[in-house]
């Protein structure tokens, strides 16, 4: 099985070769939003809580690595570890608050989404951000600005960070770590009684979830080279994120990925056929029913399906 | 700081509270009875709003008349998304919920935006015209009729609940579920009953405000969270909780807007909320939570 996955990475390492430019653009957003999801899914799968706050991480590893790049000439290739630990601090005070007082299920989705809305509140009234026009990166095309002449180093950049994710969270998987937090996500309570200090490790989950997110924020940035608060700290991209994993599967380590492969290029697709005609808003309409149709056809996600799959593709 | 301006924030914070108080009431209404969250009650909201905006353009009904008529609508689209959708969750794990009723708030925002464009709007009505003074104070007529009839909507409905057969059917499945099953109540006609009149109110909010506050189909998210955030400070599934919530949550935003600054007044109503959430999560007038 173990080679099976090296000849896909080797498989994906090749792919630029042959893909157009625009072909080259869908990957690095299945990779990026297969990393995020994949990040998330440590908190919100594998330990059950759920965050539809975690743009909040995104965007403030974005903002710093962007401002340090601007303000102190700091590389964003070192920024990144700073935006990083940013979002991790937030990650602990939100952590801190929402399992000190024993917040669950909806109650400690709305305080994420409480900090994240006030984290995109505040970015838009500062200066030194750019406020709610935004803040624009300008385009050198230097490398250790983070920046790049064609699109195919943001491809291996996106698809490290995807596996860099997936590697981290396989990690927990295996480890005394994620079983943890499997116990907490199926019953808190006995899991509490068996000794596992669910206080400690769901702390753990989120701050690791965040510290990755927020070194994804300086390739949303560096990507996009402009930052508006609306659209980094905003629901809509925490809800992009969530959806990636609970489609896929929650809480398994291909969900996030299979999830993304599906849903980016549906919607990437869908949005420039739909615009051409002047018809925005239809693919929204068609990824809101399709998110209907998941819940209630799907409720384990997509992963289920296809492990059967390839357990019957093996056996035949 | 001027004591006048503050006396008007406070003046229009309460004028505002009224509609606050209905969409939370109908929020929490549906969280009293299934234990659901409507993520889509603000894409409702703004539903109401675009039913008042049509029948203002095409039929010339004021949005102080026609606001029955939105509730109404917005009544067979709740019941209409409960009885196919919601219905098949009630029993389902929180976050399948939420992703459920995120996919309808997706649905119902982007065929408002294909049948009516991403521009802001307004509906226009004579009453945003006249204003009235009161010493150093005025008050905007529409803002008073507004406040007027969303404090007696939300009399009229706390009648049907605690007067009528099917209000107190509804309370007794809020209370306990399976006791009403029991006693013979027929759980799904009062699920769809709820959920629709949690809808009307918040349908019947959307119209109340077309005429003074700009609205696009990308404003429902917004709507939800406020509501949100004012159901919990009030307390999760308490009627009596969300209406003086809606009041608070309307006058902190506007002392907000005059002490900070009014791009600045939601951070205040989120700050109340972290701390709600902190130190009273059955919020001000909840039950303890069990």
């Amino acid at each position: 099985m173990k080679w099976a996955w090296l000849v896909v990475v080797a498989l994906l390492l090749a792919l630029p070769a042959v893909l157009s430019s625009y072909a080259i653009s869908v990957f690095i957003l299945i990779f990026f939003y297969a990393f995020l999801g994949q990040t998330w899914n440590i908190v919100g799968g594998y330990a059950g809580q759920l965050s539809l706050g975690h743009a909040a991480f995104v965007g403030i590893g974005a903002y710093t690595a962007a401002i340090l790049a601007r303000d102190a000439g700091l590389t964003p290739w070192a920024g990144m570890f700073v935006g990083g630990a940013l979002a991790a601090l937030l990650g602990a005070v939100i952590g801190y608050l929402g399992f000190r007082f024993g917040l669950r299920g909806f109650y400690f989705a709305l305080l994420t989404v409480a900090f994240a809305e006030i984290a995109r509140i505040v970015t838009a009234n500062v200066e030194t951000t750019g406020g709610a026009l935004g803040l624009y990166i300008t385009f050198t095309g230097d490398p250790r600005g983070f920046q790049f002449a064609s699109n195919r180093p943001h491809y291996y950049i996106a698809l490290a960070f995807m596996l860099l994710a997936t590697g981290v969270t396989a990690w927990i998987e295996r480890h005394r770590f994620g079983v943890y937090l499997a116990a907490i996500r199926e019953d808190e309570g006995a899991s509490e009684v068996l000794g596992v200090n669910s206080f400690k490790y769901k702390m753990l989950a989120i701050v690791v979830s965040a510290f990755i997110t927020g070194m994804g924020g300086t390739f949303y940035a560096f990507y996009y080279l402009s930052l508006q608060p609306n659209t980094v700290f905003g629901i809509p991209l925490s809800v992009e994120i969530v959806i990636r994993a609970i489609v896929g599967g929650a809480g398994t380590l291909l969900g996030p990925i299979l999830g993304s492969f599906l849903l980016t290029p549906l919607a990437e697709l869908s949005r420039a056929y739909f615009s051409r005609g002047g018809w925005t808003g239809v693919h929204l309409i068609a990824y809101g029913a399709l998110l209907i149709g998941v819940v209630l056809f799907l409720p384990q996600g997509l992963y289920p399906y296809f492990r059967r799959l390839l357990a019957w593709r093996s056996r035949s | 700081m001027d004591l006048t301006l503050v006396g008007q924030g406070l003046l229009n914070g309460i004028l505002f509270g009224g509609v606050y108080s209905l969409m939370a009431v109908g929020l929490s209404l549906i969280f009293g009875v299934m234990r659901v969250v409507n993520f889509a009650h603000g894409d409702m909201m703004v539903w109401g709003m675009y039913v008042a905006l049509v029948l203002a353009e095409r039929a010339g009904i004021d949005p102080y008349l026609s606001f029955v008529i939105c509730a109404a609508l917005i009544f067979l689209l709740g019941a209409l998304v409960q009885r196919t959708l919601v219905q098949q969750i009630v029993e389902a794990p929180h976050a399948m919920q939420i992703l459920l009723m995120l996919g309808v708030a997706l649905v119902l925002e982007n065929v408002a935006l294909v049948i009516f464009g991403p521009d802001p709007q307004r509906v226009q009505s004579p009453l945003t015209m006249a204003t009235l003074w009161f010493g150093p104070f005025f008050v905007d007529m529409a803002r008073l009729a507004t406040f007027g009839v969303a404090i007696l909507l939300t009399a009229l409905l706390y009648l049907f609940l605690f007067r009528t057969m099917l209000g107190k059917m509804i309370r007794a499945a809020a209370d306990n579920n399976y006791g009403a099953l029991v006693i013979g109540t027929d759980v799904n006609r009062v699920y769809v009953v709820a959920f629709g009149i949690g809808a009307a109110c918040v349908g019947a909010a959307g119209a109340l405000v077309s005429a003074f506050l700009p609205f696009q189909p990308a404003s429902g998210l917004s709507a939800s969270i406020t509501s949100f955030n004012i159901v919990i400070i009030g307390g999760m599934g308490s009627l009596i909780g969300a209406f003086f919530g809606g009041l608070i949550v309307s006058i902190a935003e506007s002392m907000g807007a005059v002490f900070l600054s009014p791009s600045l007044k939601e951070i205040v109503s989120f700050s109340l909320l972290i701390l709600i959430l902190l130190f009273r999560p059955a919020g001000l007038f909840g039950r303890r939570m069990t």
